[in-house]
């Protein structure tokens, strides 16, 4: 595990860490504002994956490039930064597993609702506010 | 500047025209294969931070698995053409798109630029092959991963109650 060794850098990464979240936060605004101006339901589940995919990436660019004062070491850790860079990926395998089932059963809500009116439309879908 | 800027900076523009074109796009189905698009853009930038592992499984997970699934509720909808009426999102454009970049102006001016001047450690390249993730996730890691596996068990009961005709 000597590769896992982590070094410290200097300005370079910090411009890396910047770019990489300013790039997570474009796509998310991107998806979001899908997320509010789509009416079909299958493109705004498009963009809430798309939102998504945004903050996996600012979890990874976090794992790999750690600001060092907002590392809390832990009792017993031998190198925190080997598993904040693991905990980081973590995230990322959980909210892929999430978004998985996630989409699933919400495809399987937008055929149900079809099924039942034939059309779809978000703005037309206000049964349960009536 | 680190050696992957380069490679960064196209993998970025290409991602963000093709998230662009998801919620630009009429078509649901061109909105479909741009979001394919913007997935294998992500997974190569995970690659380029050297999440090996995470890059193919979101090439396999999102860009296989996922988009299936959308294209295939698509075609089952019959909504591959050209949406009938015009998307009446005239006011809803004033409003969303100003507020968005505000809150984008907000969280890049006081949460991203800041970190330009912090100290800031690279972890190697080898955090992201599977010989490093395969034992945090049984160890630390093992309780949340059984609750994922519970979580997917209930998503596939759950999508298949809903496929049912009567329920």
């Amino acid at each position: 595990m000597q590769a896992l060794i982590a070094q410290v850098q200097g300005p370079a990464a910090a411009q890396m860490l910047v770019a990489y979240l300013a790039l997570g936060l474009a796509l998310f605004v991107i998806g979001g504002i899908g997320v509010v101006l789509r009416r079909n339901p299958v493109v705004v589940f498009m963009c809430i994956e798309l939102m998504l995919n945004a903050v996996n990436l600012t979890f990874l660019a976090f794992a790999r490039y750690q600001p060092d004062q907002w590392r809390t070491p832990t009792l017993g850790d031998p190198d925190p930064t080997i598993s904040a860079a693991m905990s980081g990926q973590m995230m990322v395998i959980f909210v892929m597993a999430v978004a998985a089932a996630e989409v699933a059963v919400g495809l399987g809500i937008i055929m149900a609702i079809f099924r039942m009116r034939n059309e779809v439309d978000i703005d037309d879908m206000s049964t349960l506010k009536d | 500047m680190e050696s992957g800027f380069p490679v960064f900076v196209v993998l970025a523009v290409v991602s963000i025209l093709s998230a662009i074109g998801v919620v630009a796009f009429k078509s649901p189905v061109r909105s479909a294969l741009s979001l394919v698009l913007a997935f294998f853009t992500l997974a190569l930038l995970y690659f380029n931070l050297g999440a090996q592992l995470l890059g193919i499984s979101q090439i396999m997970v999102y860009a296989g698995a996922i988009m299936v699934l959308f294209l295939f509720v698509i075609m089952m909808l019959k909504l591959g053409g050209h949406d009938k009426q015009p998307e009446k999102t005239d006011r809803r454009l004033y409003v969303a798109i100003p507020v968005s970049i505000a809150i984008a102006a907000l969280v890049l001016t006081k949460f991203i630029e800041p970190m330009l001047h912090v100290p800031v450690s690279v972890i190697g390249d080898e955090y992201g092959t599977p010989q490093a993730i395969g034992p945090a996730l049984f160890t630390t890691y093992v309780w949340p991963f059984e609750i994922a596996s519970v979580l997917l068990l209930v998503g596939i009961v759950g999508s298949i109650m809903l496929a049912k005709k009567r329920f």
